[in-house]
């Protein structure tokens, strides 16, 4: 049962996704990127719960390496994509 | 998961502000705030969870989150703008692999959500390894024709089959050996499809890598049942998907093309000899620009290459304040090696994005301009695409530069660019030649231009 709420979820979310996304003006696309691929990290609370819940070494040193890996992920991501809009604010002209 | 109502809701929040921060980019003006608004809904999302977590001493999971943290933040202020591409496809290659280990912990930790979680380790493991290949070939580790070779489809149609047994074999017996058989047929199935990708494919790779980030994290949050996992990896997996499909439609091939066809190299045999070019000095060129009304001005990755645009923009700017001349600056969506890539650069160098147009606002204008200045650019500009149903870049929507009274071509050399195919531009009666390195020529106008 559960699953096909979840999927339901799923294909509601892309349909969201395509609209916002063919929204997004094409000058802007690599920001896009890289802010998509920041809030990809949201793998984290996975990872997050993953280790909390570890009963083995082995789980946990593993779960703990895919928190450093979306850390990495985050905080990278929002640091490029704000320094790219910075780039794009308005510029004095003449 | 869901008996946490309070935290379901956080995620629903969280989740919201991730749509209205992509919704931000629509326009420059709102783009940043939308940033923020990412921010804010990670910020939620990650301090709910630390909240909710069982137990008290969560030391380490403070430390790897904090290291974490100041290793993306130190990489993403430091890198350049040109290693833009590099640095995305590394960063979805992080990602990719977090879903990984995140997918393998499951599957360790005993009976899973089999097919879900097998979706999320493939998936992710296809954006790692391929990303590594990306991010190698972007960053000059490699050739871009590296790693072709006859038999090439055959040897990666068999290894698809190898794959989809593998894969099989896993969800029949869903144990640790057969996901780590599973996850390492994946890495070497990615290697062998992006290893033959370059030049001006990349873009198009470097998107559906960061839709697979995306695709993976769904699949992970199906195998834990956590929506924030599926919604978030929804959009950006649509994201990644639609700019890979505006980047296939620029280049006119298809994904399937791009990953099976590789354009024939004949780069390198010029056929100057064969036709009368006119090559200029930077002086002369100075002397057209400068009596112009309307230039426009055509960068390509060749441009980023020489790191001409600053004195790109210097150029830009005597122009239009010491002379008056109306100056535009025209982008192809595939100029740089990542979406958008081209733009950033020059918004870096100052260029203001109101006098920045994409091919469709500004081909027209063309006909209308006194000269067009080509930098670093080739196949974009090429007429064939219009004309000639044999060429292999038929179809491609290219920029009009040959409708401009003079057209400058600012290259090292009259070799073919990236598809291999001669640009007949180079030998039309409006064109000049100008010889030399991008950022040089560029310096040498700027130099006469501000002397007169």
């Amino acid at each position: 049962m559960m699953f096909w709420y979840l999927l339901a979820v799923f294909v509601l979310a892309c349909f969201i996704g395509y609209f916002v996304v063919w929204d997004v003006t094409p000058a802007l696309h690599a920001p896009l990127m890289s802010v998509s691929n920041a809030i990809s990290g949201i793998v984290i609370i996975g990872a997050l719960m993953g280790a909390a819940y570890a009963k083995t070494f082995e789980i946990e040193t593993l779960s703990l390496a895919a928190v450093f890996l979306s850390a990495v992920n985050i905080f990278g991501g929002f640091a490029i994509t704000q320094r790219m809009l910075g780039l794009f604010k308005k510029k004095d002209k003449k | 998961m869901t008996e946490n109502y309070w935290l379901f809701l956080i995620y629903l929040v969280s989740v919201c502000l991730f749509i209205l921060s992509i919704q931000g980019l629509s326009s420059p003006k709102t783009a940043q705030r939308g940033n923020w608004l990412g921010m804010a809904g990670m910020l939620l999302a990650v301090d709910g969870t630390l909240l909710a977590l069982p137990g008290e001493n969560h030391l380490w999971i403070f430390i790897t989150l904090l290291l974490g943290g100041i290793v993306g933040i130190f990489t993403g202020l430091k890198v350049k703008m040109t290693a833009l591409p590099q640095m995305v496809a590394a960063f979805n290659g992080v990602g990719g692999l977090a879903s990984v280990f995140i997918g393998l912990a499951e599957v360790w930790r005993g009976p899973a959500q089999t097919i879900e979680v097998s979706i999320g380790i493939v998936i992710g493991g296809v954006a790692f390894a391929g990303s590594m290949v990306a991010y190698a070939k972007l960053q000059g580790l490699l050739k871009p024709n590296f790693g072709r070779f006859t038999y090439q489809n055959w040897f990666n149609g068999a290894l698809s089959l190898v794959l989809l047994y593998f894969w099989y074999l896993f969800l029949l017996k869903p144990d640790n050996l057969s996901a780590y058989f599973l996850l390492g047929i994946t890495f070497i199935w990615s290697v062998a499809l992006t290893l033959p990708i370059g030049g001006a494919d990349m873009p198009v790779i470097v998107s559906v890598l960061n839709a697979c980030s995306g695709w993976a994290a769904s699949g992970i949050g199906f195998s834990l049942g956590n929506m924030a996992l599926i919604v978030t990896g929804a959009i950006v997996g649509a994201s990644g998907t639609i700019l890979a499909f505006v980047m296939t439609k620029a280049i006119n091939r298809t994904l399937f093309e791009v990953l099976f066809k590789r354009l024939n190299d004949q780069s390198g045999t010029s056929t100057a000899d064969k036709h009368f070019v006119r090559s200029g000095s930077p002086a002369d060129a100075a002397f057209i620009l400068e009596n112009a009304a309307k230039v426009i001005i055509v960068p390509g990755y060749g441009m980023a290459v020489a790191q001409a645009q600053h004195i790109l923009h210097t150029m830009a700017s005597v122009l239009s304040q010491k002379y008056n001349v109306d100056v535009k600056f025209a982008i192809h969506p595939v100029a740089g090696r990542m979406p958008g890539h081209m733009n950033v650069l020059l918004a870096e160098a100052n260029v203001s994005y109101d006098d920045v147009y994409e091919l469709e606002s500004i081909n027209r204008e063309f006909s209308t301009a006194d000269c067009a200045y080509v930098i670093g650019a080739n196949d974009i500009t090429n007429p064939l695409a219009r004309t000639d149903s044999q060429s292999p870049l038929y179809g491609m929507p290219v920029l009009d530069v040959g409708k401009a009274k003079t057209v400058f071509f600012v290259k090292r050399s009259l070799n073919a660019g990236y598809s291999g195919v001669d640009n007949p531009l180079f030998y039309a009666d409006n064109t000049v030649m100008l010889y030399g390195d991008a950022k040089k020529v560029t310096e040498e106008i700027v130099q006469v231009l501000e002397q007169n």
